[in-house]
């Protein structure tokens, strides 16, 4: 019945999605605690306490007919009353609280499926809105962060290609270039982020410097070995064409190594927009890496969500433009 | 005597032989090729054919000798000694008609793009490549078609000198046998200089004005050269009809099978080892007064 392939894996993949809500739903989903203003037994309010939130709060919370289980929650997460207060309050919690129309709805502290495809939905339709430095439309924050991967990866293609052709046709720099290489490349991104601060002094362009160093070595290693192992065929077809060296490297080995140095470059896009949003939740400010952390500290779990969502979309598109260029370039012998 | 168009002057070439020692592959191999001559040379594996045909091309370097070209020393690729090697080299992200034109360009940079492209197609359209096939990338050609489009490649260049490097090696008989016939007519329709590499004695016979045979190596050297003394134009069902085909055929087959061997390092009695003129000539036998150079050559050994 389904002989088609492609019919199939949608299919399973669809029914995987829907069992992912599914479970994701029964997880969120606290049934009906009681009537407002539930009373919470000693021993319950002992175990508050102990988690030290203080004993006004649980009564005014309580009064309010949160669930005893979330308060606990609340309380085991060690939030005050004022962090939360600030966060905007228990609705912005994500927890529904009753008021005279509603009955009482309790629910978890891990946003629900139908939360977060609210949330997503008010995002989509408004990306673009700015209400203070804090709160901007997830389009624009997103814009930052590419803004910054897209400068810091062109500088670093614009060094690791040039000198990937060097090295990988000169077998001098070669053995003289390679072991910094070697000691370079293996150094976690965020491990630059505090010499970078300290010398360039500039957060915005500490980013950027941490985007360009770590999108550099793929690119310039994937160069280089695809320089270098270019068929001697071919360098000998450009020799006895009487080609000079420039237009060897560009009509011969450029577009032989071409489906080696995109490979180096997929791979770098895809180092700069993982680092982008560790480098963001750094140096803060703007971008999504930082909207995901200042929503963590607002306890805004569904937009934090949804803005990590994003992140993946993004993300995939970007690795999915550079697979149309490979595909553009490849060559089968 | 005058010099040869091209002359190859006791040239020799070492390699280290990984264990601290060298290795020679020839010594002080001396031949010639006349203009307009298509010369194969003929040898086992091993002999160093293919570094002959590299230093010609100017990829390698001999280790000591020359090589004249037209009285020009030899040095560095030129375009002026065109190149179809072994496995093609057809540069795989081009289509057919872009890697002549690739070549075409290259020799004549003042060309219009219209004028490199007539002139590409009609050196593939001499070897059978018309129409929507000559866009198409190697990749969807047959070994044989890829084979052809190297070889426009070469003549269009229009060299001074072709060295073709075992070029119908990797193909099948059949197919090895209509390139040749499209190689004979394309060389007879420009009176290119060709130098060839082959391991296929009836190839040779049937392409070449000259055969050069070379003993085994180590210290190979260019022991005899064979005039094929049939007329052209040949063609491959007469050819074998012609009573110096088998006699020539046999002479070859004896060299490559026994006395190639017997020969290794030993050096010739001129001191540049200079090959030995072969001429085989049936049909002249009765009125020849001297015996058959061939003959006394087995003779003297």
């Amino acid at each position: 019945m389904f002989a088609n392939l492609d019919a199939r894996s949608t299919l399973l993949s669809v029914a995987i999605f829907v069992v992912g809500l599914l479970i994701w739903h029964a997880a969120t989903h606290v049934p009906d605690t009681g009537p407002i203003g539930v009373q919470l037994s000693q021993e319950q309010r002992d175990t508050l306490l102990a988690a030290n939130m203080s004993g006004e709060d649980i009564d005014t919370y309580a009064a309010e007919g949160v669930a005893y289980a979330q308060l606990e929650q609340i309380a085991n997460l060690g939030l005050s009353r004022a962090m939360i207060e600030a966060a905007g309050g228990i609705r912005a919690l994500g927890i529904s609280v009753p008021d005279e129309n509603s009955a009482p709805a309790p629910g978890s502290l891990f946003p629900s499926p139908a939360l977060i495809g609210k949330e997503l939905w008010a995002t989509i339709t408004d990306p673009f809105y700015v209400n203070g430095t804090n709160d901007m439309g997830f389009g624009i924050q997103m814009g930052y962060s590419l803004l910054r991967v897209v400068i810091g990866y062109t500088l670093a293609a614009a060094v690791a290609i040039p000198l990937g052709f060097l090295i990988g046709m000169s077998p001098l720099f070669f053995r003289a270039l390679d072991p910094y290489i070697q000691v370079l490349k293996p150094i976690s991104p965020l491990a630059w982020m505090p010499i970078a601060l300290f010398t360039i002094g500039d957060s915005e362009l500490s980013s950027l410097f941490v985007i360009f160093i770590c999108s550099l070595w793929p690119m310039l290693t994937n160069t280089a070995f695809g320089v270098a192992n270019v068929r001697s065929d071919w360098v000998n077809v450009a020799r006895t064409h009487e080609l000079g060296s420039m237009r060897t490297a560009l009509t011969v080995i450029l577009p032989a190594a071409a489906p080696t140095i995109i490979t180096g470059m997929r791979i770098s896009i895809g180092i700069a927009w993982l680092v982008i949003v560790a480098a963001e939740m750094l140096v803060g400010g703007t971008g999504i890496g930082y909207v995901v952390w200042n929503e963590w500290n607002g306890l805004r779990l569904d937009r934090m969500i949804v803005a990590i969502l994003f992140i993946g979309v993004v993300g995939m598109l970007l690795d999915a433009a550079f697979a149309r260029l490979q595909r553009a370039v490849a060559y089968s012998e | 005597m005058a010099k040869p168009f091209l002359s190859i002057e006791r040239l020799t070439q070492q390699f280290p032989d990984g264990a601290g020692g060298t290795l020679t592959v020839f010594e002080n191999s001396t031949f010639g090729v006349e203009k307009g001559e298509f010369v194969c040379i003929l040898g086992h594996s091993g002999c160093g054919k293919s570094t002959i045909m590299n230093i010609l091309a100017g990829l390698a370097e001999p280790t000591s000798g020359v090589v004249k070209m037209d009285g020009m020393h030899v040095s560095g690729p030129s375009l002026d000694r065109g190149v179809v090697f072994q496995n093609y080299s057809l540069l795989p992200w081009l289509s057919a008609l872009k890697n002549v034109t690739f070549g075409v360009a290259a020799r004549h940079k003042d060309w219009s793009k219209k004028q490199v492209e007539d002139h590409a197609r009609q050196y593939l359209a001499m070897v059978g490549l018309e129409g929507d096939v000559v866009h198409r990338k190697p990749s969807q050609l047959s070994g044989g078609m890829r084979q052809r489009v190297s070889i426009a490649r070469a003549f269009a260049n229009q060299p001074k000198l072709l060295l073709l490097d075992e070029p119908f090696g990797a193909l099948d008989a059949l197919t090895r046998g209509t390139i040749q016939d499209e190689l004979i007519k394309v060389w007879s329709q420009t009176e290119q200089t060709v130098f060839m590499i082959t391991h296929d004695i009836d190839e040779a016979i049937l392409l070449a004005d000259r055969i050069l045979l070379m003993t085994n190596g180590p210290f190979a050297r260019v022991a005899e050269s064979v005039e094929i003394t049939i007329p052209r134009p040949r063609n491959r069902t007469e050819i074998v009809e012609h009573p110096n085909y088998y006699a020539i055929r046999n002479h070859l087959v004896q060299f490559l099978g026994q006395r190639s061997l017997e020969l290794a390092g030993q050096k010739s009695d001129q001191d540049d080892q200079s090959p030995q003129s072969v001429v085989i000539d049936k049909t002249k036998d009765d009125t020849d007064p001297e015996p058959a150079p061939a003959l006394q050559a087995v003779v003297n050994e």
